[in-house]
């Protein structure tokens, strides 16, 4: 089979980080997505100091994830050979920074509920 | 099959991963599970590595009662494509150690010995514990033996001393390369780079280990104390020109000299003295690292059998097979497959994904009293580490062409770091994949 099917890109992720972990990533992913959708539909409105405070979280995120990745792969910003791997780096920094700002925004409207005078 | 817009998992699903959940939408569902040839034939095949099997796992889902026994006296199944890595000290040992059985498919039957005697005629197989297994089919998917005692002077006990590594050799003996190589890179001398003049697997490895032992000098502060040759078994640098030209100009950037037609006779671990058979006669160069690959042929019993060419490889002993079905060409139903088979090329883990559904769409098309028209084309693949963190992604056929999976996007001769990533994280999880049938 050299075409590739929802299928093989299943199996390929569940090799690379495990069958549990990654199913378990997936969940998480998934509950936090639904948290975050519910926070929004619960609160009628986006709370724009949380999401102050989600978007001061992104460039954490997305440094962090560019320094994990390159961490787990032995390589450095010097490794950049050519176009296609900016935009493997931006890719991979977007997604840091989109997924902790949904974290950092679920977290507050889940756990600081009370203090919604800001709503 | 020599269609070009027909990308190979891997690299596709790594795409998908920078692509995301577009990619995952787009790609569509899995195809119509194929029906099941029902059959009572006895299906051998010899060899548990990469390509036995993955063929094992596909062939489970394709037939329906047929017995099919696997033979291999090894417990352990070793992910090859990782040596190089673990030889650079990027990689524990067990990063290429799994059970074999642990990758089997139930309905499979294991037998844990080595064929001692393959009698094609009579359509057997003996093994060394005495069993005579009958087959209806056979697929030969041995793998190849290192000859080591070729090079005189050396031996597999003095890896990891004297300046000695030997990668090939299994993932302890890649671990103890790692031990010599990394003396090297802290202290410098005179590091030379051997491949065997035989058909080898992986040409591409003597290189990478080359590249890898260069970078990692470097960075350590010492490349200036160095001086590193690599002696190639003829007149180019690689098998396809023009990869080879490539990997010319990146030593002349590097630094690394190349000796041209010097093939490891032997090696003299007292002095640190390597021999090489040139075209000039036997010349003598000094070492303080060295890497040995020895030749490579067919396992003994495949060349006693009597499948081997009879006017290619005579040394080497290669199974005769058509280079586009894989089936025997004197025995209709004997396959070769993976590192023994006698094709120019693909002996890689990436030629074995090309090659098993080939053999498969064959052998389940005779078993019904069909013809399949699948074809193999010679693709193999190579990512190409030029440094810690870098690498090319080779990808070429039988005519030498390049066949890049993503023309436009990854260029097959540049240095890129998403190639580099390729081989750290997808490969050895497509390959998994591979061996379950999956990939």
């Amino acid at each position: 089979m050299k075409d590739l099917t929802f299928g093989t890109l299943i199996a390929v992720f569940e090799e690379i980080f495990g069958r549990g972990l990654f199913w378990a990533m997936l969940a998480a992913a998934g509950v936090i997505t639904l948290a975050y959708v519910y926070v929004l539909i619960r609160d009628r409105a986006v709370s724009w100091r949380k999401f102050l405070w989600a978007q001061l979280s992104m460039p954490f995120g997305a440094i962090g994830a560019v320094l994990f990745v390159q961490a787990m792969t032995h390589s450095g910003f010097a490794d950049i050979g050519g176009p296609v791997d900016v935009i493997v780096l931006l890719t991979v920094a977007v997604a840091g920074a989109i997924g902790l700002a949904i974290l950092v925004y679920t977290l507050e409207s889940l756990i600081l509920r009370k203090t919604r005078s800001d709503v | 099959m020599t269609d070009q817009d027909q990308f190979s998992p891997s690299r596709r699903g790594f795409l998908g991963l920078a692509a995301g959940a577009a990619a995952l939408a787009a790609a569509g569902a899995a195809p119509p599970a194929q029906a099941q040839v029902a059959t009572k034939a006895h299906i051998v095949i010899l060899g548990s590595g990469a390509a036995g099997t993955a063929l094992a796992n596909r062939l489970v889902h394709r037939l329906g009662g047929a017995r099919i026994t696997l033979i291999d006296g090894r417990r352990q199944h070793l992910y090859q494509p990782g040596f190089s890595l673990i030889a650079a000290g990027l990689k524990p040992a067990g990063y290429s150690v799994s059970q074999t059985a642990d990758w089997l498919p139930p309905g499979v039957e294991l037998k844990q010995d080595y064929a001692a005697e393959i009698d094609p005629e009579a359509k057997t197989v003996t093994l060394q514990g005495g069993e005579v297994v009958p087959y209806d089919y056979l697929i030969v998917a041995t793998g190849l033996t290192l000859d080591h005692d070729a090079i005189e002077g050396f031996s597999l006990d003095l890896v990891g001393t004297e300046g000695i590594g030997a990668l090939y050799a299994g993932p302890d003996y890649a671990a103890k390369t790692w031990a010599a190589a990394s003396r090297f890179t802290e202290e410098g001398g005179v590091g030379l780079f051997t491949r065997p003049a035989t058909e080898m697997k992986c040409a591409g490895a003597p290189l990478k280990h080359t590249f890898l032992i260069d970078d990692i000098t470097r960075k350590a502060g010492n490349r200036g104390k160095a001086e590193i040759i690599y002696a190639s078994n003829n007149n180019s640098l690689f098998g396809v020109p023009i990869v080879s030209e490539k990997v010319r100009m990146l030593f002349g950037d590097r630094g690394i000299d190349a000796a041209y037609s010097h093939v490891l006779r032997a090696i003299e671990p007292g002095k640190k003295l390597a021999t090489f058979d040139t075209p000039e006669g036997q010349k003598e160069l000094g070492y303080d690292y060295i890497h040995v690959i020895p030749p490579q042929r067919a396992p003994q019993v495949v060349r006693d059998s009597g499948l081997s060419w009879a006017d290619k490889w005579v040394d080497q002993g290669w199974v005769e097979v058509d280079q586009h079905s894989l089936r025997h060409r004197r025995y209709p139903e004997v396959f070769a497959v993976g590192d023994v088979a006698g094709v120019p090329k693909g002996k890689t883990a990436a030629s074995v994904k090309w090659q098993v559904p080939v053999v498969e769409a064959h052998l389940v098309a005779q078993i019904a009293g069909d013809t399949a028209d699948a074809a193999y084309n010679g693709y193999t693949s190579c990512p190409m580490i030029t440094r810690v963190g870098r690498a090319m992604l080779v990808e070429f056929d039988y005519n030498d062409n390049l066949t890049p999976s993503f023309p436009g996007i990854i260029a097959p001769l540049e240095e890129l770091w998403i190639s580099w990533l390729m081989k750290e994280v997808a490969l050895k999880a497509t390959y998994n994949a591979m061996l379950r049938g999956k990939a």
